[in-house]
């Protein structure tokens, strides 16, 4: 188990987040994707600091919390906000279902002509 | 007052007189002011004194050059303007002032009731004004420029009766006749530019030639071109056409430019640039021969009009024909001496034929006659001119065109006998349709003037009980007068056979060869012989012609008169076959060809292009924010592995490469 796995898992599930978020016509497709993205960015920032070189240490003391577990702070942020991007997501697209009857987000181009 | 600032003055006093004319007058008095004729008058004499006094200066100083400041500097090229006062330029002030003020003076009358009083008498002061202009420039380019200022100015003489159809499309052709000419000309000049910018100005061109810095065959061309200039304004053969046309202007305006405007400016232009002519002896023949040919092929024209001012215009091409064979068989004072005459006694005649018109209303030399007995001192007046016109001794006509005759007869080559031959015969033409002028309008009985000839054109019932025709005012006699006057002596006075005391023998002759390029003094001749012949021959024209007018001779309905009627069918070659069937027919198609599958189609094809690769284009932007993303990250990933293929081969791990693009885009 080294930085490359960690970092090749997290490009895995970000690319299939981008891939399904440019694909699918789906909203509801598209927000599970975007939080695949967030996931795989959460990935990769506890990999960077599990195996974070040294030279980049924040305190000269190596077991310091500062330096363990920077990346996993960074983490319960992105679960965070990405959890409050999902409840407004939802809510936006039970209001979309209730005016036009699905939720494709091909058909939202009202304001376009 | 320095010498420099009187030849200011000539020039810009009738300029003054034009804007005073045609901005004031034109804006307060709706185009009609008794007062701008004297404004014009006034003008014109003041140059006219003030050309006198110059005259009289010059002989005390000669040849002088005034350069007064550089213009249109660009680098080391430029233009300096100035002017060049030799004997040729004193004596065209004279005429051109001289003979624009006895015009003018006419025009006050003849004019009179004209609408556009002002218009008239701006354009008149315009027209002096560039030929002044011209005669005193010392650089070919202001040369040029006053050269098509004369052009416009005829132009809008020309046309001045702009609601008379005839009139418009005479002013037009004028103005594109002698155009074609002008172009030769501007490609002239151009071609002696090249030889180098110092020969625009005249007094180094004339050094230049002398020192042979022309020569070869670029020699013939150049000088080709430059005659062409002179041909066009000259209305010498090919060219001629325009001229008879010219009469649709007001009958003043028609002396005015076949006297001492305009048409003598060709032959100016000739002899401006004689040492260049002279240099080439191919050209000289090629001018001489195309003058005597006009001289005879006009006046054969001459003789079957029955226009009075066309019969006069086809006599000028003549004359002018007369002097541009004595220029080209070297006579230059000759020339200009015939040029000097001619404009006083054709200024005569032309005035005359307007106060004939002025009583009868028509210039159709078949509705008039009998006018002796009606108008007695237009018709010794006309009588004067026409006889000096002939070249009966003792008027000035008769001087000058002897001395062209004798010069030729006397230089006794195969050439010049051929040359004479036909300025004899211009002699005997010469005298039939002068004679036949005389005798249609003057004698016999009157055949009533405009009103006969309107009901002879609409067979209508209404006849205007004709009017008696009158005399005209004092104020056009008393010019027609005093050119009457000079007429009759000024070619003996000016150039005497004998000293006077007061002139000396040859005066004129010898005064106009003291210049900038003729080292040698001439001996001028008068050849006893030649005069002979010449007044025989003007006398059987008389005769002839007087036989013809009684009925004696019959020469109308036959071939040659069908051929001469109809001008050689010269108008007919030029409109139909160069203008119709040439212009219009072959270049113009080919032109609107271009224009339709070129000019055209491109143009919509270009549009048709930018409207598809736009509507392509608009694709692009279709609003879905997934598609922009999508080329974004594409382009993104596109351009991620484009900068690792082009540092594959560094050998550094992908981690210092990253660690590069985030200095490369940082």
């Amino acid at each position: 188990m080294n930085l490359e796995t960690v970092l090749i898992l997290s490009g895995i599930i970000f690319t299939i987040g981008l891939y399904g978020s440019l694909t699918k016509k789906n909203s509801i497709v598209v927000v599970m994707c975007l939080e695949l993205m967030f996931n795989a960015v959460a990935i990769a920032v506890i990999g960077f600091s599990r195996f974070r070189p040294p030279q980049v240490l924040v305190d000269s003391d190596v077991l310091s919390p500062l330096n363990v577990l920077s990346g996993h702070m960074m983490a319960v942020f992105v679960i965070a906000i990405g959890a409050a991007e999902v409840a407004l997501a939802l809510a936006l697209i039970i209001s979309i279902y209730k005016i036009k009857g699905n939720i494709e987000l091909t058909g939202l181009n009202n304001l376009k002509n | 007052m320095s010498i420099e600032n009187i030849y200011w003055l000539i020039l810009l006093i009738p300029f003054i007189g034009f804007l005073i004319n045609g901005i004031l007058f034109s804006i307060f008095f709706k185009n009609y002011s008794k007062i701008s004729g004297f404004v014009t008058v006034t003008s014109v004499f003041i140059s006219f004194v003030l050309s006198i006094f110059s005259l009289i200066n010059f002989n005390d100083k000669g040849v002088q050059l005034l350069d007064s400041f550089d213009w249109l500097m660009i680098g080391d090229v430029g233009i300096k303007t100035g002017f060049l006062i030799d004997p040729l330029t004193s004596m065209m002030l004279i005429v051109v002032t001289g003979v624009s003020l006895m015009i003018q003076i006419y025009s006050i009358g003849y004019m009179a009731s004209d609408k556009g009083y002002s218009r008239y008498f701006s354009f008149m002061a315009l027209f002096t004004f560039s030929m002044l202009g011209l005669v005193l420039s010392k650089n070919l380019i202001h040369l040029f420029i006053f050269w098509e200022l004369v052009g416009v100015s005829s132009y809008l003489l020309i046309g001045f009766w702009f609601k008379k159809n005839s009139a418009v499309v005479a002013a037009k052709k004028a103005f594109l006749m002698t155009r074609v000419g002008d172009f030769g000309l501007m490609v002239g000049i151009l071609f002696i530019f090249s030889k180098g910018q110092q020969y625009l100005d005249i007094p180094t061109l004339y050094k230049g030639v002398s020192s042979g810095e022309f020569q070869g065959s670029g020699l013939l061309i150049m000088c080709i071109l430059l005659f062409l200039g002179a041909v066009g304004k000259s209305a010498q053969f090919p060219l001629h056409s325009w001229l008879p046309d010219a009469m649709e202007g007001p009958t003043p305006v028609s002396a005015l430019l076949h006297s001492a405007t305009m048409v003598t400016a060709g032959v100016f232009l000739i002899g401006r640039l004689f040492p260049l002519f002279e240099s080439s002896s191919e050209i000289m023949v090629i001018i001489a021969i195309i003058g005597g040919f006009t001289a005879v092929f006009a006046a054969t024209m001459g003789v079957v009009s029955d226009d009075i001012k066309r019969v006069l215009a086809y006599s000028t091409i003549s004359q002018l024909g007369y002097m541009v064979l004595a220029l080209g068989s070297g006579f230059y004072a000759a020339a200009f001496f015939h040029l000097f005459t001619h404009a006083w006694f054709k200024a005569l005649l032309f005035l005359s034929a307007g106060s004939v018109s002025h009583a009868t209303g028509t210039f159709n030399m078949k509705f008039m006659g009998g006018l002796r007995k009606h108008m007695p001192i237009t018709y010794v007046l006309t009588l004067l001119g026409a006889l000096s016109l002939i070249g009966i001794f003792p008027f000035s006509g008769f001087w000058s065109k002897d001395e062209i005759l004798g010069h030729i007869y006397l230089q006794n080559s195969p050439i010049s006998m051929v040359l004479f031959i036909l300025a004899s015969l211009g002699v005997f033409l010469t005298a039939l349709y002068m004679t036949r002028v005389i005798m249609l309008t003057f004698h016999g009985s009157y055949k009533g003037g405009i009103s006969s000839e309107n009901s002879s054109n609409s067979k209508s019932e209404d006849n205007d009980h004709p009017t008696e025709p009158h005399e005209s005012p004092g104020i056009m006699l008393f010019p027609m007068i005093i050119l009457g006057f000079l007429s009759v002596v000024i070619g003996f006075l000016v150039n005497p056979l004998i000293d006077l005391g007061f002139v000396s023998k040859h005066a004129f002759s010898h005064f106009l060869e003291h210049n900038l390029f003729f080292d040698d003094p001439k001996e001028f001749h008068f050849v006893f012989e030649v005069a002979i012949i010449s007044t025989i021959l003007a006398i059987l024209g008389i005769v002839s012609a007087i036989l013809v007018f009684k009925g004696k001779l019959n020469i109308k309905n036959n071939f040659v008169y069908k051929i001469l009627i109809n001008k050689y069918y010269f108008d007919e070659f030029y409109e139909n076959l160069i203008v119709k069937k040439f212009f219009y027919n072959k270049i113009g198609s080919l032109l609107s060809w271009i224009d339709e599958n070129i000019v055209d189609k491109s143009n919509a094809k270009i549009s048709d292009f930018t409207i598809y690769l736009s509507k392509k284009m608009s694709n692009v932007q279709n609003g879905h924010l997934q598609s922009y993303g999508f080329v974004f990250f594409m382009a993104l990933t596109v351009l991620m592995i484009v900068f690792f293929i082009s540092n594959l081969n560094t050998g550094d791990s992908w981690l210092d490469l990253i660690n590069k693009l985030n200095s490369e885009i940082y």
